[in-house]
């Protein structure tokens, strides 16, 4: 009689001692001739993710004069020249308060990620942009989203469920590497595959949590059901996950395996130390992102109130904005302004990154669409009208790149829709109040 | 332990209630009425957790790293947690912390010890089940339902079946305990008051519960447990006897530890920075032992030393590694170990607002803030609430005055001369300056750009000519004391303690008073109190879901 021989018992002899070895065809099987979409017609996958950096910019030396391509770019963006054509530039957008407090530094990326201006520091009214992203596109892989803070301090995040659920970063890239890269990696163009038993009793155990959800629930109220129920969705998330260890990982041309990082990450906030650490941790992501490990990100420069610092000057960055005199000649604040022309430089490096990432006919950026914003427009006097923001990368050909647009006033919430519906989401509108939109920015739309 | 026993034991809390044993369930006259608020679901927080896995598996079990950040609410973290959700990626952490400790417990250099199952024979049911019973009620804090029961012992059975390692089963069954909710949150349940018919009190494990966390910041021990399955805590005699064990264990030094770590909001200490070039002595090792002598300190005040808190603004006891002593630059006979210290009393230094801690973490990298020192004492220490910035602040009067200005004092009276500055700076500047021959690092200097530095000033009209003025000003002010009973209430409760508890409150703070502020005093009024214990009959809703700030803003008028 023949057996039937299921994915268990193979796991089964797998323990046994006898290791089963599934193979599955190579990589060009699932690509069409161009290696611009899968052999079965759907679209390569669009990755998405975030960029911020603190304190803003200052107008004079910032502010492109030309509209649309090949815009100039002034001293401040001088560092963006190599990945000009994958960028593009967005000012003169508003966000408006109706009424509420421009809080300090906190007003400006609340209204950003979430649409909606808050009317106190914890009051986030609705999931940051990228979850709302991540929530339709971030299935099928490791990790929902990847979340990395630059600065190292691990209460750095703009990515939020709400105010309740923070989404923590990872702070340094020896701890990324071993959560990316680290034993419960499956190097997804590895001739063989061996689903691990481990892994199936492991998903076992979850599997057994889940089924206490009714029992804890009916003897909690509304709120703190929700609580409970967010940490049953997170588990049923994690068993997702290794549901998709226990089945052959889906090639990834562009897949290569880091080496771990040096351990010593560095401390504090010093902006050589920021730059090094923001460098290994990008260095990690790009390939986290070619290995299908993620499709969502979210990348912390420095935090609204940055703290980064100079070897040698008292001032952290923050302060800076608000204490130094504007150079009478030149009309800016010098030290401010060498500290946006570093986060300038990390960005440019993030970008760039990508970019000389090949994968199928182009690069890692062209399928990546990478939201990069401020939390004010000038620091000093914490204005919200003009925050700047950009975009890199093409999303797999959606949108065009290598534009200035002038906002002309509009709420900055137009480009945070915008960006939702390249990435696929139909919402009819984003934002409240004010800062409600229907409105794409046309403009950089293919 | 299962629910019929669980059952019986407060069968026998029930009759001896009726028996007349326990009047005290009805009420002491003694103590004001207070509502309650509804029963919670605290998170866990990195400190309960290591706390609980020491306990249950042993100290030298580690932990692979500590858990997200939960967000200060109304003043304390700890309100944060009754609040605070978890995320995929904690999630993620909290599973694999869960393999990690499992993994530990039932390796071959401890089963022995921890499951007591060698060398019995497969299939060995009786020892997992007997190991699942034990450790599973000392995780929930409560006796395992059967079908709790039944699931992990599945569990075990699977996986031992799978890999055919009886260990890697139980390790299985443990580590589905350690990634439920039921370890997890903190949920409190009720049960109808045999003694108020419409009424609801906290069933017996979540009185354990609360109070364990109160005291020890840790879940129940197997004594409490025991106690509160049999119904001893709802009698007046039952649950001072666990009280006062529980005030007498060594445990009680973390539980305070715990507390004041949340007041003093010593998170900072995450993101603080000091410029190696301008302070070359304030190491990071200085960072970590500035925050452990604080808390030696005060643990060693408040609690072994049982002594008076207000002299926490004043006392010059304190303790000195060799590191520290180059921040403050004094003489340190074993500089490799904490060694019991006294600052002169010519030294300038007197309580805890003139120790690094302090001084280091409310300054910049590179200077002093006379303003984040003033507004840390406002709020760490007063429980008053200073106004955030205005945004469009103008800041050329400022900028005018820091090219002249030498000292901070001038440079601060010149931004205080903008009226949008003025009114909050009045509330901060005054305190903080008091500070100023400490500078950003915490060391003592006499002058500052040349300039002698003048600390005198006033704590709403009560003068001081310099820092250890200021202490004894501290001392005096009525808003520490009660500051301190709040916190520790609203710590106790996991949420903000509304106009309905003033009564309350104040009786607590005359007991306080009287007990000469004590604060193991505070804790035995607090951990023995009903009002603690309260839970209101129909709420069902997580309290405290208001953040915003719980004390009125300090007006500029109160204060001129």
């Amino acid at each position: 009689m023949t057996k039937l021989v299921t994915r268990r018992r193979v796991l089964r002899g797998t323990l046994g001692g006898a290791a089963v070895a599934v193979t599955l065809p190579f990589l060009e099987c699932f690509l069409d001739g161009h290696g611009e979409a899968l052999a079965s017609g759907a679209p390569v996958p669009t990755r998405f993710g975030t960029w911020f950096w603190g304190l803003g910019m200052n107008r004079k030396i910032f502010l492109p004069k030309k509209i649309g391509a090949n815009f100039d770019l002034q001293e401040e963006l001088e560092s963006l020249r190599p990945i000009q054509q994958h960028v593009n530039l967005f000012t003169n957008f508003r966000v408006l308060t109706d009424g509420r407090p421009n809080l300090c530094h906190t007003t400006g990326w609340i209204a950003l990620r979430c649409g909606t201006a808050p009317s106190n520091r914890n009051d986030l009214a609705s999931p940051s942009v990228d979850v709302l992203i991540s929530d339709a596109i971030g299935g099928g892989t490791r990790f929902r989203s990847l979340e990395l803070s630059a600065t190292g301090n691990v209460r750095d995040s703009y990515s939020f469920r709400s105010a309740d659920a923070i989404n923590p970063p990872v702070t340094s890239a020896t701890k990324l590497y071993e959560r990316v890269f680290g034993p419960e990696f499956q190097d997804p163009n590895s001739p063989n595959f061996t689903p691990d038993p481990k892994i199936m009793l492991q998903k076992s155990v979850l599997s057994g949590v889940k089924e206490q959800r009714d029992a804890i629930v009916k003897t909690l109220g509304t709120a703190d059901r929700q609580r409970v129920d967010q940490y049953f969705t997170a588990i049923r998330e994690l068993e997702g996950r290794l549901e998709l260890q226990l089945q052959k990982p889906a090639m990834a041309e562009a897949c290569t395996l880091p080496q771990a990082p040096p351990k010593e990450d560095g401390e504090g906030e010093f902006a050589n130390v920021v730059a090094d650490r923001h460098r290994a941790m990008t260095d990690l992501l790009v390939l986290a992102l070619a290995c299908n490990q993620t499709r969502v990100f979210n990348m912390i420069y420095s935090a609204s109130f940055a703290n980064t610092s100079r070897v040698g000057y008292s001032n952290t960055h923050h302060l800076v904005t608000h204490e130094e005199i504007e150079d009478p000649k030149l009309g800016y604040q010098v030290l401010n302004s060498w500290y946006i022309r570093r986060a300038m430089e990390s960005w440019s490096y993030f970008v760039g990154a990508l970019a000389a990432h090949k994968e199928g006919a182009g690069s890692l950026l062209d399928r990546t669409l990478v939201y990069a914003h401020s939390d004010t427009e000038y620091a000093k006097v914490h204005s919200i009208d003009g925050i700047p923001m950009m975009t890199a990368g093409s999303a797999n050909g959606r949108i065009k790149t290598g534009l200035h647009i002038d906002g002309q006033g509009d709420p900055a919430t137009r480009l945070g829709y915008t960006l939702q519906h390249v990435m696929g989401l139909q919402p009819s509108s984003w934002g409240t109040g004010s800062m409600n939109t229907n409105k794409e920015i046309g403009e950089i739309l293919v | 332990m299962n629910k019929k026993l669980l059952y019986s034991g407060l069968g026998a809390a029930v009759v001896l209630a009726a028996a007349g044993g326990a009047l005290w369930l009805l009420g002491r006259n003694s103590e004001p009425p207070v509502k309650g608020g509804p029963p919670t679901a605290r998170l866990i927080s990195s400190e309960q957790y290591a706390h609980a896995i020491s306990y249950v598996f042993g100290p030298d079990v580690k932990l692979p790293g500590s858990f997200p950040p939960v967000q200060r609410t109304n003043g304390l973290v700890a309100l944060g947690t009754a609040q605070a959700e978890v995320t995929t990626s904690a999630a993620e952490l909290y599973v694999q912390s869960a393999r990690s400790i499992a993994a530990q417990a039932t390796d071959p250099t401890r089963r022995d010890f921890l499951m007591n199952c060698a060398p019995a024979q497969p299939p060995q049911d009786a020892c997992a089940r007997n190991v699942l019973t034990r450790y599973g009620r000392l995780l929930f804090r409560r006796p395992l339902t059967d079908a709790e029961l039944n699931e992990a012992l599945g569990k075990v059975q699977e996986t031992t079946r799978v890999s055919g390692d009886f260990y890697q089963g139980l390790a299985s069954g443990l580590t589905s305990f350690l990634i439920s909710p039921e370890f997890l949150f903190f949920i409190e349940r009720t049960e109808p008051d045999p003694k108020s018919p419409h009424h609801v009190r906290l069933n017996p494990s979540s009185m354990a519960t609360r109070l364990s966390l109160l005291l020890w910041d840790a879940p129940p021990d197997e004594d409490l447990l025991d106690a509160a399955e049999k119904g001893e805590l709802y009698t007046k005699h039952g649950l001072e006897r666990q009280v006062d064990r529980m005030l007498a264990s060594t445990k009680l030094e973390q539980g305070v530890r715990s507390f004041l770590i949340d007041m003093l909001v010593f998170e900072k200490f995450d993101s603080m920075t000091k410029d190696p070039v301008i302070y070359p002595a304030f190491t990071d090792k200085v960072a970590v032992d500035s925050r452990e002598q604080t808390l030696r300190t005060l643990v060693d005040h408040l609690v072994v030393r049982d002594l008076d808190y207000r002299d926490i603004f004043t006392t010059r006891r304190t303790f000195m590694t060799g590191d520290l002593g180059m921040v403050y630059r004094v003489p340190v006979d074993r500089p490799d170990i904490w060694t019991p210290y006294e600052f002169p009393a010519d030294s300038g230094r007197a309580g805890v607002l003139t120790q690094v801690s302090f001084l280091a973490l409310y300054s910049h990298p590179g200077r002093s803030s006379p303003t984040q020192r003033g507004r840390a004492m406002r709020e760490v220490f007063l429980c008053q609430v200073v106004p955030t910035p205005p945004p469009d602040v103008d800041f050329s009067k400022f900028e005018a005055a820091a090219t002249t200005a030498t000292t901070a004092r001038e440079r601060l009276t010149a931004h205080r001369k903008n009226p949008a500055c003025a009114g909050c700076h009045k509330i901060m500047d005054p305190i903080g300056l008091a500070l100023e021959k400490f500078d950003g690092s915490g060391t003592g200097r006499q002058r500052e750009n040349g300039l002698p530095i003048d600390t005198s000033g006033d704590l709403d009209n009560v003068a001081f000519t310099d820092a250890v003025g200021l202490g004894k000003a501290m001392h005096d002010d009525p808003a520490a004391t009660k500051c301190l009973v709040s916190r520790v209430f609203d710590y106790a409760r996991g949420y903000k303690a509304s106009s309905g508890d003033n009564a309350w409150l104040t009786d607590l703070n005359a007991k306080f008073a009287k007990s000469g502020y004590r604060l193991p005093a505070l804790l035995r009024d607090i951990a023995t109190s009903r009002a603690f214990y309260a839970v209101s009959a129909t709420a069902v809703s997580a309290p405290g879901v208001d953040r915003a700030p719980a004390a009125p803003p300090l007006r500029t008028a109160s204060i001129q």
